[in-house]
């Protein structure tokens, strides 16, 4: 048996939906020889820390009742620093601006020789080639499944699964919150403004949603597939982006007379990076509903690769943080 | 352009290389040459059926040439256009001057618009339209849609395009 001491920084949905995900998953990860405890956990304000183990029950319903995870002043970066450690799952909300918190944890965690799993686009869309040889020269594993494509399994795909192949191109629909008001939009001919009231009220869409409707989001998750599949050194402000708060239900409605949907699409290849609304032909793979994430994978030897998922979601995005860090102990 | 062809040609040996060798010299690339053997006309000659793609747009000298030889050209159909593209618009679009957008795309004599429709739900909201586009060949579909999507960044208006796998 393999004991793993990790800390968890970041207790927000995606946080929880680990803690959650350990939990329900103990007798797996055992089986796997492995006996994931988790040290530390912080969120904004507070922290809990126990160097034989926290009771991730206990602190799950604290945070639920008291909106706290326990009673340690300590930050973040405190605990990364500080407590002796093998694995940082990072879970700190994105910021797309400076890198924020995120960026520092993790700097800070190849710093005392730490693995870090996460699930932060900020730091990676901004400063993937520094963290990245940072990692390698510290010997640390670092992976960021979940910060594309949420569940939907896409750079470990092409790492492991499709090991050996040439990616030459990835378009698809990386934004559930855009996927779920286009889909509405076309479903009830409603403006876009009814549409993403609507997605706010279900709790869809962010109540400043400009970060996923403005097409930022999608953006940075093309930045980490180009710099993480394709070799290429970008940032998301080399990105060309238009959103979707302009399309009208007029243009979903002349579109579908032609037999197009009109979905927000990434695209990166070796000479573009783009995200703007395309016309997907209504039955081809792309087109899909709801809030789902799709991917088509243009390769050399298996030719086309479509996968579909959850795009976002606290026990989704879990899981793969949890294929993350199951793949780095597995070596 | 892809022209189809029908001609007749004497029933004797060498007849149908004579009247590709014009074809080949005129830089056509052919697609399909259909012998028709069995139908025999009443004047004794065979029909045959000939599809080539020309890059010229004008197949006069061709023509002149085969009956020159003797070729007997029955019917000569003409498709200039071989790719089609459809394409969205969100903006301002007529006050944005509706006609100098087409014109751009219909003046390039490898594209043209050839359907629009337009739907304007009030003054003061964006209208919508859907362009038709068709194209010579892929390369010119593609050269007219990005012609079209400097247009629109001028004029402030969304162009929608197709995804890359339905341009390809």
């Amino acid at each position: 048996m393999k004991t793993i001491k990790a800390s968890l920084i970041g207790f927000g949905s995606v946080g929880q939906g680990v803690a959650k995900v350990l939990l329900r998953k103990q007798q797996e990860l055992k089986l796997l020889g492995l006996d994931i405890k988790v040290v530390a956990i912080a969120d904004s304000k507070t922290a809990a820390i126990n160097l034989a183990g926290l009771n991730l029950e206990e602190i799950l319903k604290r945070k639920e009742s008291e909106g706290i995870v326990g009673d340690e002043k300590a930050n973040g970066n405190e605990i990364i620093l500080d407590i002796e450690h093998d694995l940082v799952i990072e879970t700190t909300p994105t910021n797309i601006d400076t890198g924020g918190v995120g960026l520092l944890n993790m700097l800070t965690a190849f710093s005392k020789k730490r693995h870090v799993v996460t699930s932060n686009k900020g730091p990676l869309a901004l400063r993937y080639r520094e963290l990245e040889s940072l990692a390698s020269r510290s010997g640390c594993a670092f992976k960021f499944e979940a910060t594309v494509g949420g569940a939907m399994p896409l750079l470990n795909l092409v790492r492991n699964t499709l090991a050996g192949n040439e990616v030459l191109s990835i378009e698809g629909i990386f934004n559930g919150t855009c996927n779920y008001i286009l889909s509405r939009m076309m479903e009830e001919h409603a403006t876009y403004e009814l549409m993403l009231a609507e997605a706010q009220e279900l709790g869809i869409a962010e109540k400043d949603p400009s970060y996923d409707v403005e097409g930022i989001d999608t953006a940075c998750k093309l930045v980490i597939l180009a710099n993480a599949i394709f070799g290429m050194d970008v940032t998301y402000k080399d990105v060309s982006i238009t959103g979707i708060s302009r399309i009208t239900p007029e243009a979903l409605m002349l579109a579908e007379a032609d037999g197009y949907v009109i979905k927000l699409i990434g695209e990166v290849s070796k000479n573009r990076i783009q995200v703007a609304p395309r016309l997907v032909p209504i039955g081809h793979p792309l087109a899909v509903g709801g809030t789902l994430n799709v991917a088509s994978l243009q390769t050399d030897l298996a030719g086309p690769v479509i996968v579909v998922g959850r795009g976002a979601g606290s026990i989704e995005t879990a899981s793969a943080i949890l294929s993350d860090i199951i793949s780095i102990y597995k070596n | 352009m892809r022209i189809s062809m029908d001609i007749e040609l004497q029933d004797a040996p060498g007849q149908l290389v004579n009247a590709l060798k014009p074809i080949s010299e005129f830089k056509g690339n052919l697609v399909s040459v259909v012998h028709h053997h069995e139908k025999r006309t009443p004047r004794g000659t065979i029909p045959v059926q000939v599809v080539f793609e020309t890059e010229s747009l004008s197949i006069d000298t061709l023509i002149t040439k085969l009956e020159q030889i003797g070729v007997d050209i029955i019917r000569v159909d003409e498709k200039k256009y071989l790719e089609r593209g459809t394409v969205i618009l969100i903006g301002h679009i007529v006050h944005t001057d509706l006609g100098d957008t087409i014109d751009t795309i219909d003046k390039t004599g490898y594209a043209e618009v050839v359907e629009l429709h337009l739907s304007m739900p009030n003054i003061n909201q964006s209208s919508s339209a859907s362009f038709k586009l068709d194209a010579v060949g892929k390369k010119e579909l593609r050269d007219a849609i990005s012609l079209l999507r400097s247009i629109a960044d001028k004029k402030n208006i969304v162009l929608i395009e197709p995804i890359e796998s339905e341009i390809l």
